[in-house]
């Protein structure tokens, strides 16, 4: 890759990380914050897009560019993981158990779904 | 910062290893860690800092893990027909991925706590 390519991935990682930071933040102040929905709704947002790029034949580095550096930075599963341990520290443990499985499984079929209509297109 | 890092690992890693994804795994749960100890650390044992904790945590470890990548990766598992491949890595994934958070978390508090 070159140095080009370099610079266009930071710029975008930190385009893609103030595009969660802002769906997280108006989701957040709508549902507010007992459920992490606005993690949710990027993670399957993202996964959407980034198998929708699949989907349209992105290789190489167009796919490191809007796959990796970009959709890879405005979805997290850090996040994800850390409230996931905050809500059973609350002990809410049906919400946790089901932000993992919800995620898990919603999240693969938000990559299906976004990659079926790449390939129709 | 994280998205460079990430990056960087996924294109001189790439491809080593076929099926397992090692180097996803390996960030989303290192990333994973480092988010338990910055959040502990600045949320309850320094004073509240306004920045330090989105620049941090939301941005670099935020950036550095990534959901998306994984979901995709767990969807060409079961194409492949590899579900207990699918099972394991999405199973490992949070399990290290919680544990790593839990520990993390124990870690601030007890040093806190000595301290």
């Amino acid at each position: 890759m070159t140095v080009t390519v370099w610079i266009a991935v930071g710029l975008l990682g930190g385009i893609g990380a103030l595009g969660r930071f802002f769906v997280d933040g108006v989701i957040a102040s709508r549902f507010g914050r007992d459920y992490p929905i606005g993690t949710l709704v990027v993670n399957l947002s993202g996964a959407t897009l980034l198998g929708f790029l699949v989907g349209l034949g992105f290789t190489g580095t167009r796919l490191v560019l809007a796959g990796t550096a970009t959709l890879g930075s405005y979805t997290t599963f850090s996040t994800w993981m850390l409230e996931t341990q905050r809500l059973v520290e609350d002990g809410q443990l049906v919400l946790a158990g089901a932000n993992i499985l919800i995620s898990l499984v919603a999240g693969v079929g938000a990559a299906a779904l976004g990659r079926f209509i790449g390939t129709q297109l | 910062m994280g998205a460079l890092l990430r990056v960087a690992l996924n294109q001189t890693h790439a491809g080593a290893a076929p099926g397992w994804p090692w180097v996803t795994f390996a960030e989303n749960i290192l990333g994973t860690f480092l988010l338990g100890y910055f959040a502990t650390r600045l949320q309850e044992r320094l004073p509240l800092s306004a920045y330090r904790r989105p620049l941090l945590g939301t941005g670099f470890c935020g950036a550095f893990t990534t959901f998306s990548t994984m979901q995709v990766e767990l969807l060409e598992m079961l194409d492949a027909h590899r579900y207990g491949l699918a099972v394991a890595y999405a199973a490992s994934s949070v399990i290290l991925g919680y544990g790593s958070v839990h520990l993390a978390t124990l870690y601030v508090r007890r040093a806190r706590a000595i301290a």
